[in-house]
């Protein structure tokens, strides 16, 4: 088990230490200049303005010394936690406004991402035993999987906020409001939120109910389900076997998607202007604040690989294969 | 945009132990295919979808005019003149459709086809080597496989300042191959212990020829199956960078409609017509595609037909 | 008699039509009576092994009738089968190394499997102890999960709790062909232990290693494309066979009984006729030596002797 931590810590390791090398390979050898765009955003009509936004520039991105140094001082800024300073808000430190954005971003992945989880595993394991109702939903959720989450929050922002007029569409809460811990505030925050958490929960629903379908029939086919069956065990503890077996995979996938839908999530919050990380994506992209970019780019790395680790530990509590009498080689 | 997995990863029609049939191989697994594809509402009707979008986005925009040219009367509903209206500007949202259709598939066709390619060379090197490549190729594999494809994607397509179709195509391919690696890794794993595999060896075949020759033939099917998923999902990816603004810098995608619609309040002024049309198409041909992959999964693999 | 077949039609459906795996299949089987099932792969003894215990999703009762201890089984009814499983019928299956759940614990999973059968686990707690001991595995292994034992542990493992509820009759479907040879010979043994012990009324050991079969059955039957070519004492069979497929069955083994585990059967050439459907006439009239006019009808399946029956017309 140990071997089994170790070697995915090594690969999280490892993949940290590429993201971060990209997060700093891009901005020096992609065609085209980084620092000219910036400055020609700026607008600025002297040579002489023009000139020292340059160099100022260029300090942030640190390329007035060698390399190799700037390449250690950026891995030096990344543990220290500096992410640089945005451009989009200056002088704000990046890294305190990707903090101020995360808990409502979380707030919206986790329950979708948990409650998609488990509903469409009920989902998939109750049509997987019915061939009527299986025929009838399995196209809805294939529908469902294909539809781009940006498009489903359109239209449910649409159809369910400005036509029917059922939910606020818009920011995280009215702007008539503070946050505060009172009813008013709440029932304004939740209303808020329904929608972008609901179009972000089909999507994902759609692929885990199909995922645990197909995991379920296959199972049923297995030799162990045979074999109770022929001892005449009834098709209750039968498929309570298989689902629980095929929950195992289902463990696997959710790690695998997590950069899917947190993706998902970043559209999402664009439609509904929800003010998470999707919607600081947008600003940073329109403002080609690089260095904001970045600084998402990386705490969404960070956000996937601990949830990985996590899991990577849920995954061996419940799969008894991991643990039973092997160093971890699986 | 999950990809859902074949169910099976069974590689060419096992006929399974049933007494007295003796196991076909050759022409007749594949006559035997052929007769269960045309039958497969599936797989043909998935079929049927996908080919009327791509002869949309093959012929359509030969017949409709520029599609960011200002022609029309802002914002027009849906008539006979404009068939899906205008954009708030008075572009034809119809010539916008017919064109962002011809970059979605090709967009899907050249990332899929990258991606393939990649995970098929790192899976079949990996599974047949075995050994420290396998161990190297294994771990760059779960790397990337861990790595959140979009948010890298987001950073290279933000620094690059021209932007076409063919640029986005070939980097999400260049992030999408993993999963196809451990795939079909995996699956020549099983096949290599296989006799006609030893077969080939011992009778000097160099390795190459062995995989080609021998191993892949074997997963074609399950290849096919692997192409669709990918082509899916690099449609999916696509319309998401587009639609956060990190879409092509000229010309004009599915993805960027949404983006457009959005940015210019579509929602709000309820103009559905420059927002459905493009999400439904996208939803449309990446639906189809997985339930023909469904359909293709029953043909290729007997235990799954309906008797 | 504990168990009696007759005439007894099984076929797969397939969209090609019907593949007639038994096609009129008659025998019984005495108390205490172990019987091998011997044939080449595809010959159809698996398929009768199923059709006693539970058709697979693609095999249809056509017709005839099996009766256990006076009563019949509903063989082609799934449902009210169940009844009789594990109790009346029960089977060692070929795949025994992957039949226990691998995310259970052993004992938890044989609980749950005897509870859901109505049965108190703590009923039979103490008898599946001795039994463990009988094949000498420790009553620890019920704590430990699938993957931890070995593949004779696994076997037998699989073997005590298909007999738990001693059944009437037992079939044990290629038991030994995934183990080594001397695994193989200890699984044997503990088979015909349980039979010697009472705790299997009656045994179908279906095999293609002759061997084995000649080591425990008493009896040994032989099919040949869905019908039964000849049954009769093992000796009998084994010295004196007069089917010509059984002949050529036993010369091409080296030496019967003598430790030749692991030898399959072989080397007759061509190959059987395909069951979709079958050729009129003897099924083995295109491979056999010594086929003539009259093979082109279809041989009935006599005694020529007491407890010996042969479908052939050369031999009555």
């Amino acid at each position: 088990m140990a071997r089994y931590f170790g070697r995915k810590l090594l690969i999280y390791a490892l993949t940290f230490f590429v993201a971060v090398t990209i997060n700093w390979l891009i901005p020096r050898f992609m065609p085209g200049d980084p620092v000219r765009a910036m400055v020609a955003r700026a607008g600025l009509q002297t040579p002489e303005g023009v000139a020292a936004m340059r160099e100022y520039y260029s300090s942030l991105f640190g390329f007035d010394v060698p390399v190799w140094q700037q390449y250690l001082n950026f891995w030096g800024g990344i543990l220290r936690g500096d992410l640089g300073v945005s451009l989009l808000a200056f002088p704000e430190p990046v890294t305190s406004l990707i903090l101020g954005a995360v808990p409502l971003t979380l707030g919206l992945l986790i329950p979708a991402i948990l409650l998609s989880w488990w509903a469409g595993n009920k989902f998939g394991a109750y049509a997987a035993r019915k061939k009527v109702l299986d025929n009838a939903v399995l196209p809805v959720w294939y529908v469902l999987t294909a539809t781009p989450y940006m498009w489903l929050a359109i239209l449910m922002a649409w159809a369910l906020g400005k036509v029917a007029g059922l939910f606020p569409v818009g920011r995280p809460y009215s702007a008539s409001l503070v946050p505060e811990w009172s009813w008013l505030f709440i029932t304004d925050l939740v209303s808020h939120w329904f929608l972008p958490f609901l179009s972000l929960f089909l999507v994902a629903f759609g692929g885990w109910a199909i995922g645990m379908r197909n995991m379920v029939i296959y199972e049923l086919e297995a030799d162990y389900a045979h074999y109770l069956s022929s001892l005449g065990a009834p098709p209750k503890l039968v498929r309570r076997y298989a689902f629980r077996n095929a929950l195992l995979p289902q463990i696997t996938g959710l790690a695998l998607q997590l950069g899917v839908i947190v993706g998902g999530a970043v559209v999402t919050e664009i439609v509904f202007d929800y003010r998470g990380l999707g919607y600081l994506v947008l600003e940073a992209i329109k403002a080609t604040d690089f260095f904001l970019l970045q600084g998402i780019f990386l705490f969404i790395v960070i956000g996937v690989l601990l949830a990985n680790f996590v899991i990577d530990i849920v995954y061996v509590l419940v799969d008894p294969r991991t643990r039973a009498g092997m160093g971890g080689d699986r | 945009m999950t990809a859902p997995e074949p169910v099976s990863g069974e590689s060419g029609p096992e006929v399974a132990a049933v007494p007295g049939v003796a196991t076909v191989r050759g022409t007749g697994v594949r006559r035997e295919a052929l007769y269960f594809a045309v039958r497969n509402r599936k797989l043909v009707g998935g079929l049927a979808v996908v080919v009327v979008f791509l002869l949309a986005g093959l012929v359509g925009p030969l017949l409709v005019g520029d599609p960011l040219a200002y022609v029309g009367p802002p914002a027009a509903a849906p008539s006979g003149e404009y068939p899906l209206g205008t954009t708030t500007f008075g572009q034809d949202v119809l010539a916008q459709l017919l064109h962002g259709l011809r970059a979605t598939f090709l967009v899907g066709t050249v990332a899929a086809l990258i991606a393939g390619v990649i995970g098929m060379l790192v899976g079949f090197t990996g599974g047949y080597r075995g050994g420290l490549v396998d161990e190297v190729l294994n771990m760059i594999t779960n790397i990337v496989l861990v790595l959140p494809v979009l948010a890298v994607l987001m950073i290279i397509a933000a620094y690059l300042q021209v932007r076409d179709v063919l640029v986005q195509a070939v980097i999400i391919g260049l992030f999408s191959w993993p999963w196809v690696a451990r795939a079909i890794r995996a699956q020549t794993f099983s096949l290599r212990a296989r006799e006609f595999v030893d077969l080939a060896r011992l009778s000097g075949m160099p390795v190459r020829r062995i995989v080609f020759r021998e191993i892949a033939p074997n997963m074609a099917s399950y290849l096919f199956m692997v192409f669709i998923l990918l082509f899916g999902g690099s449609v999916l990816f696509a319309a998401t960078l587009d639609f956060i603004g990190l879409g092509p810098t000229d010309g004009i995608s599915l993805g960027l409609m949404l983006n457009h619609a959005k940015q210019w309040s579509a929602m709000n002024l309820g103009m559905w017509w420059w927002f459905v049309p493009p999400g439904l198409a996208i939803t449309a041909i990446v639906g189809a595609m997985y339930v023909m992959n469904v359909g293709l999964d029953e043909v290729f693999n007997p235990k799954l037909r309906e008797t | 008699m504990s168990l009696a077949v007759e005439d007894l039609r099984v076929y797969y459906r397939t969209l090609r039509g019907d593949v007639r795996a038994l096609d009129g299949v008659t025998f019984s089987l005495a108390d205490h009576e172990i019987m091998g099932l011997v044939g080449e792969s595809g010959c159809g003894k698996t398929t009768l092994g199923k059709s006693l215990v539970r058709l697979d999703g693609r095999m249809r009762h056509v017709g005839g009738t099996v009766t256990l201890d006076g009563r019949e089984l509903p063989i082609g009814e799934d449902a009210r089968m169940n009844e009789f499983r594990f109790a009346e019928v029960s089977v060692v299956p070929q795949y025994a190394m992957s039949a226990m759940n691998p995310t259970r614990r052993i004992g938890r999973m044989v609980r749950e499997l005897v509870g859901s059968r109505g049965i108190p686990f703590a009923s039979v707690r103490s008898e599946l102890d001795r039994r463990l001991a009988l094949v000498g595995l420790d009553a620890e292994v019920l704590e430990r999960y699938p993957i931890e034992l070995s593949g004779g542990m696994k076997q037998r493992m699989v073997m005590v709790i298909s007999t738990l509820l001693n059944p009437s009759l037992l079939v044990a479907d290629e038991v030994t062909s995934a183990l080594d040879v001397s695994t193989q010979r200890a699984v044997a043994t503990a088979l015909a232990g349980f039979r010697d012990r009472d705790l299997v009324r009656s045994m179908i050991v279906i095999s293609h290693d002759l061997s084995l079969v000649y080591q425990i059955a008493d009896t040994v039957t032989v099919m040949y494309a869905g019908r039964l070519a000849e049954k009769g004492p093992t000796e009998v069979i084994v010295e004196r066979p007069r089917h010509p497929y059984t002949q050529l069955l036993i010369s091409a083994l080296p030496e019967v009984g003598v430790r030749y585990g692991g030898k399959r059967l072989a080397g007759i050439p061509g190959s059987p006729p395909s069951l979709r459907p079958p050729p009129p006439g003897c099924r083995f009239r295109a491979r056999c030596p010594l086929a003539y006019g009259k093979c082109a009808e279809q041989p009935p399946f006599a005694e020529i002797e007491p407890g010996h029956a042969v479908a052939c017309w050369r031999a009555s």
